[in-house]
């Protein structure tokens, strides 16, 4: 099995990277884009026998103990 | 009295502090491994500067696991001196001895200078020896040393006087120009809310002789070791 994790900063916390490529999209002529987050993707491969509630509890505690840190981050994810 | 002086894999600063400390200061000091599970009887410890576990995944992420820091958190809940420098401070950050975290600066670049940073609070084992808005000049030397924290957290650390060095100009005056990465409220340097962990920006043991064009932050350390002299 495997999960996605994509990690970003939250909404409340400046992010000076996306701002940066926002502002560079914009002067290459992309001028819809209207805001940009920059974040982090981890693929993550499971122990196959495993139930996917257990997955689900597992990617759960290692997006928040490890992949994340809460005071700036927050993390969503997908399990195929 | 001997100080401690932690190595992870990526630590780059742990001979400028060790000079400091047995050269400078002249006392007992020893390194100790990211692997170690005590810390070899030392009465301080100092978590230096560098980039431990190539700061992959967040800086200091990865260090926080480490064995070592299973002992320091200990160290720490029984009063005993920590203080991390630059990469050292966003370890304890990480490892939650100390409260907020550390963002990207402000202008996406390394920033490598002397600083000016004053002095708030002389109620620590760690500047007790300074004066109440003295002005020390001291380099930094970050990628990630934008301080960020809750609003709450942060009207909690200046209520407590927890905030104890701020960005400032050369007169003391806190600007934003003399803010070198955005950190919120111009903090370079918190306490913990028992006051014996301290996390700072600036690198005080490259301040710690006339040569090296600065001696000031050697404050940082004779503080401290007046605090272990007197405990």
């Amino acid at each position: 099995m495997k999960a996605k994790v994509y990690v970003s900063l939250k909404k409340s916390v400046l992010d000076p990277q996306g701002k940066t490529i926002h502002t560079s999209l914009r002067n290459l002529g992309y001028s819809s884009v209207e805001d940009v987050r920059q974040g982090k993707f981890f693929e993550i491969s499971l122990d196959s026998n495993l139930s996917s509630a257990d997955v689900q509890r597992e990617v759960e505690r290692i997006a928040r103990n490890v992949l994340t840190n809460p005071v700036i981050e927050e993390f969503s994810y997908e399990i195929e | 009295m001997k100080f401690g002086v932690i190595i992870f894999p990526g630590t780059n600063c742990e001979h400028d502090v060790y000079h400091m400390i047995a050269k400078v200061l002249r006392q007992p000091v020893e390194f100790i491994w990211h692997q170690s599970h005590d810390l070899a009887g030392c009465d301080a410890i100092i978590v230096p500067g560098g980039f431990a576990y190539g700061d992959y995944l967040r800086t200091g992420a990865i260090a926080r696991f480490s064995p070592v820091m299973e002992a320091v958190c200990g160290f720490a809940a029984k009063d005993g001196l920590v203080l991390g420098i630059c990469n050292g401070f966003q370890i304890l950050l990480e490892a939650g001895l100390l409260p907020g975290a550390m963002l990207r600066n402000k202008g996406l670049k390394y920033v490598c200078q002397h600083v000016y940073v004053r002095v708030e609070s002389t109620n620590t084992p760690f500047t007790s020896r300074a004066q109440k808005g003295q002005v020390l000049c001291i380099p930094i030397g970050h990628m990630e040393g934008n301080y960020f924290v809750d609003r709450e957290t942060l009207q909690r650390l200046e209520n407590n006087q927890q905030v104890i060095f701020r960005y400032s100009t050369p007169e003391g005056q806190i600007t934003e120009a003399a803010n070198p990465n955005g950190s919120l409220a111009s903090i370079a340097g918190i306490c913990n809310h028992s006051r014996n962990v301290l996390g700072m920006m600036p690198h005080p043991e490259r301040a710690s002789e006339a040569l090296l064009g600065s001696d000031e932050g050697l404050i940082i350390f004779e503080s401290m070791v007046n605090a272990l002299v007197h405990s």
